[in-house]
């Protein structure tokens, strides 16, 4: 147990490689199609459990570091740089961890019939992809971060570009380099930072923690926070930047979509979250006004062309970029209560996202068409399927006692929270008008109604796989929406402490006995 | 003057001074021996201790090579310093282009065997000239004069120029041939023409002479005439934008082991000169050439990438893309710090690892009766060999900069030492710096543009054609050493990045 726990960031981490490596060496040929489904499934949802421990052992004192992350391991890497391999992880990280290696499972699960040619690379891709996230979420070197940044851009681009719909080769490419042109901006950014350290303490290092004690000088932090927002905000995506999503949302085969929302936006919002903010706080602060109106913007827009969408999978996409306006409303207003909510946000849509697009994908794989048009009346053929929909619709819209709620409202709450810029939140819940607006509207048009499509009155419902893949989804759902206190639990030191850095004094730090409704 | 020793000393003088160029001289004896004993080895169909003509030819080059190699290994860190009355030195910063050129002459070696044959060109000629080639390369790399710079550079050019036309029965190495011969005497003339001024100038042709004479001067205009005469011509030898013509043709023309051998080594050589002269000779005009160079920089890489999206045929466009990564090793050279240099050596060293491996698969496909040059001749290459594929997608992704592999690596080094002279910089080199990183950024991602074209033919699309791929020892073998340090450069850089501060250090006072 002792070497397991010390280093179970990696193992959790390079755990699906192992599974990988079992699927290259096993024995070639469509006869073994299955047993290669089996070890895939098999080795994510190990991964899912060998991920548990991160939760049990999260509080224990001797897995806490002195700057307040858990389970950190610490080794030399290239040297002449000051690379170190370097993981560690706080609250934000282990809930966005959690929710990598059930999505991952969960869609790896939901691939069972989707995928039918090349399975083995297939599921070679998506356990690569797997450990590439991963590692996102833990690394605390920030040139280790960006190995992991960019290494899992390959298995998505192949996962779309192989898997995918008719314009996959288009979307994939899109996806591909909009992602990287980001990301070598990013790395620009990381350099300069690296440099002012050395100029400034002489010590050649990539320590994500050491650069937030740096202090940097205003105008310099304003270049390297808009060189690391470009990065950042065509992953999330924020608005100006968001136009590869519709592509690859809808060329992607279901479980590639289902990450891609659930995990992969998450890691744009993940890098405001772990490295602008705490990093380069004066600028956050200067920048404020504008990322708020981006934000909005997002939201807004991205509902409006939500419903004017006729592809359900398109809708769902651009849904994508509304909601995360509201997780980027969160993180920038940086009061604790939005900013904690932001951060629910990202789970919460990550959960039901994730669970719209398997929803999406279930009928698309009996009708081969995404289109409205070509649905009505499912309720009557499909009821469990229905009630599923149902639950994931509401999550999405935030009814209360589901999770998106939560999130929503305290979101709201946190920008209420900040004199300057109450307004915002007015705007913001527009969002959530025009949100329920489209979701509801898709609910009604596919599932109500009389059965217009004969193709349609023999779609069998949910089989018993396609409704395990749900459970999981649909408990967390309602776990957040009715107790949502085990989770924010995790967020507040964290939380505490970015919020401190950026608007030093103007709140109260949030502790274990506050409630939502506290300031 | 210096003192001509007496005939009786002459022995003793040649054994203190021929040690530091030992390895070229092997080099030069090798390639004289392998054209003599082409008269005497067998012909077609008769053998030798088992081992047809050509096999031999080609393992007497490789025992030439690596005899050169032992030689610099023994001389390897001592810095015997110079020598021949200063007109070559053996210092770290030669030996570690030496060591570059070696390896990528033994890769061409290896490359090029099967090549021969399937495009029925003689051997022993081929690789005879190619280690002349070399030795004229590890001279430009040890020289301290102009003169040696240009003995060396004319050794190396006359090689490659014959090597590039080495397939007599083809019109286009034909034309490559000559056009390269062409532009390659123009900017060689060129050169000539700044050696001279600075001859004119400073009355001595040694580089550290000049240096001291041009910082006594108060005028400088025939100095800084001379200085961009000689950026010129040698942007032309690195196909830098403007000066870049030559370059696809002559590579698309060449023999492809050849091609391999011109992108990385002849390439690196120049290189290797461009970096002595303008550290050694004109650093204290830096501030004069940089502009320049950065606007150079910048276009290279531009053009080179830009160019390179439309190219059907895989050989061009490998060209444009060499053309293009010349610009990111120049940024090396536009920041004139000793990182500047650390960071162009690096590149030079992942660049050959990951090029001459996208070279090899290129050569795999050159069949009897298959040009092999279009990408569509890629197409399905992973159905039918998966490993060879995902190979060739490592070379890729690694000459697009995605890490951890070396290409990153070479990428993060020449960001680095731009960010870090952006940094420490005056205002208006401040900016000028950051947008030639900002350029050189954005052309990571046009790269990468057209390396998945490559990549979408090989793992998506169907078809493939039937006939087999032309597989030899020498193409795995090169395979598996451009790949394993394409993977190990960028999972353990340290070693690299300590030859290239090395090979750093005798360039900066």
């Amino acid at each position: 147990m002792g070497f397991f726990m010390t280093n179970i960031l990696t193992i959790v981490c390079f755990f699906p490689l192992v599974g990988v490596l079992i699927i290259m060496l096993w024995p070639k040929g469509k006869e073994h199609e299955t047993e290669v489904k089996w070890i895939a499934n098999i080795v994510a949802f190990a991964g899912f459990l060998v991920s548990i421990p991160l939760i049990t052992h999260f509080n224990r004192p001797e897995y806490i570091d002195a700057s307040g992350m858990r389970f950190v391991f610490k080794a030399p890497w290239i040297e002449s740089l000051g690379v170190q391999y370097y993981f560690g992880i706080d609250g934000i990280s282990l809930l966005l961890i959690l929710l990598t290696t059930l999505l991952g499972s969960i869609s790896i699960l939901s691939s069972w019939n989707a995928i039918t040619t090349r399975v083995r690379e297939y599921y070679c891709y998506f356990l690569i992809l797997q450990t590439g996230m991963l590692g996102v979420f833990m690394a605390l070197d920030f040139f280790l971060f960006y190995v992991f940044w960019e290494v899992m851009l390959v298995p998505m681009y192949f996962i779309i570009g192989i898997w995918g719909g008719p314009r996959k080769l288009y979307a994939a490419i899109k996806f591909f380099l909009y992602t990287l042109l980001g990301s070598v901006l990013l790395l620009l950014g990381i350099l300069a930072l690296y440099f002012h350290q050395y100029a400034v303490k002489g010590v050649w290092s990539f320590d994500v923690l050491a650069f937030q004690e740096l202090g940097i000088p205003p105008d310099l932090q304003y270049w390297i926070f808009l060189a690391m927002f470009v990065g950042f905000a065509i992953k999330v995506p924020l608005f100006p930047f968001h136009t590869w999503l519709p592509d690859a949302h809808v060329e992607a085969p279901t479980a590639g979509s289902v990450i891609l929302a659930g995990v992969l936006l998450k890691m744009g919002t993940y890098g405001f979250v772990r490295f602008s903010l705490p990093i380069l706080p004066d600028a956050t602060m200067e920048f404020l006004p504008w990322m708020m109106a981006i934000s909005v913007i997002g939201i807004i827009y991205g509902a409006l062309v939500a419903m004017m969408q006729k592809d359900i999978k398109k809708l769902v996409a651009y849904s994508s970029v509304s909601h995360l306006g509201f997780c980027m409303l969160g993180v920038f207003i940086v009061t604790p209560v939005a900013l904690e909510g932001g951060i629910l946000q990202m789970i919460n849509h990550g959960i039901s996202t994730g669970a719209l697009f398997l929803i999406v994908g279930i009928i698309y794989e009996r009708r081969h068409t995404r289109m409205i048009s070509d649905y009505s009346g499912l309720s009557h053929v499909m009821p469990v399927y229905a009630v599923v929909f149902l639950i994931m619709t509401l999550s999405s819209i935030g009814m209360p006692t589901l999770n998106g709620f939560i999130g929503e409202f305290m979101v709201l709450q946190g920008v209420f929270a900040d004199p300057d810029y109450k307004l915002w939140a007015v705007f913001g819940a527009t969002g959530i008008v025009l949100g329920a607006a489209y979701m509801l509207w898709l609910y009604q048009r596919v599932m109500f109604g009389p059965i217009k499509q004969e193709e349609n009155r023999k779609l069998p419902d949910l089989t018993p796989r396609e409704l395990a893949t749900f459970v999981p989804l649909i408990i967390l759902a309602f776990w957040i929406g009715l107790y949502p206190s085990p989770f924010l639990s995790y967020l507040h030191e964290p939380v505490n402490q970015i919020v401190e850095k950026v608007r030093p004094g103007e709140f109260q730090p949030r502790s274990m006995q506050a409630r939502i409704g506290d300031r | 003057m210096p003192e001509i020793p007496a005939a009786g000393e002459l022995f003793g003088f040649l054994k203190l001074n021929a040690r530091a160029i030992a390895p070229q001289l092997h080099l030069i004896v090798w390639g004289l021996g392998l054209l003599c004993i082409d008269f005497i080895l067998p012909g077609r169909g008769t053998r030798v201790l088992g081992f047809r003509g050509k096999s031999l030819s080609v393992l007497f080059a490789l025992v030439g090579l690596l005899a050169a190699s032992l030689q610099l290994w023994r001389l390897w860190g001592t810095g015997n310093g110079e020598a021949f009355y200063k007109m070559v030195t053996q210092d770290a910063f030669s030996e570690v282009f030496g060591l570059l050129f070696l390896v990528s002459a033994i890769l061409a070696v290896a490359l090029s065997y099967r090549h021969l044959d399937v495009e029925d060109a003689q051997h022993s000629e081929y690789y005879a000239i190619l280690l002349f080639a070399t030795s004229g390369m590890m001279f430009m790399a040890g020289a301290i004069d102009l003169v040696t710079i240009f003995v060396g550079l004319e050794l190396m050019s006359v090689s490659t120029y014959i090597l590039v036309g080495f397939l007599r029965r083809q019109r286009r190495s034909n034309e490559a041939s000559m056009k390269y011969f062409l532009m390659g005497a123009f900017s060689t003339a060129i050169i000539l023409y700044g050696m001279s001024l600075l001859y004119g100038i400073s009355g001595s042709t040694n580089l550290n002479v000049i240096a001291q004479e041009a910082a006594k001067r108060e005028d400088n205009t025939l100095l800084i005439l001379a200085l961009f005469l000689m950026l010129a011509g040698l942007c032309f030898k690195i196909a830098a934008v403007p000066f870049h013509m030559w370059a696809p043709d002559a590579y698309e023309g060449a023999p492809t082991g050849i091609t391999a051998f011109m992108s990385v080594a002849v390439k690196g050589a120049a290189f290797a000169v461009f970096l002595r002269i303008f550290y050694v000779t004109f650093h204290d005009f830096h501030d004069l050439y940089m502009g320049v160079l950065a606007v150079i920089a910048m276009a290279t890489m531009t053009w080179g990438n830009v160019a390179a999206v439309t190219q059907q045929n895989v050989k061009r466009l490998l060209a444009y893309s060499s053309i293009s990564h010349a610009g990111f090793v120049l940024m090396g050279l536009v920041v004139g710090t000793q990182q500047g240099v650390s960071a162009s050596v690096v590149y030079l060293f992942a660049y050959t690892f990951m090029n001459l491996g996208v070279w090899a698969i290129v050569i795999l496909l050159r069949r009897r009766d298959v040009i092999g040059e279009s990408i569509e001749d890629f197409n399905g290459l992973y159905f039918k060999h998966p490993g060879l594929a995902i190979l060739n997608l490592i070379f890729f992704l690694s000459l697009a900069g995605i890490p951890p592999l070396a290409g990153f690596i070479a990428k993060y080094a020449v960001f680095a030492a731009v960010i870090e002279s952006a940094m420490a910089a005056g205002q208006a080199h401040g900016q000028l710096l950051i947008w030639l990183a900002v350029v050189a950024a954005l052309n990571a991602v046009v790269s990468l543009f057209y390396y998945l074209r490559i990549v979408v033919a090989m793992f998506i699309e169907r078809e493939s054609l039937p006939v087999p791929l032309s597989f030899s020892v020498g193409v795995w073998f090169v395979l598996l050493v451009t790949g394993f340090f394409t993977i190990a450069m960028g999972i353990y850089p340290d070693p690299f990045f300590n030859l290239a501060r090395i090979a750093s250090l005798p360039l900066v006072f």
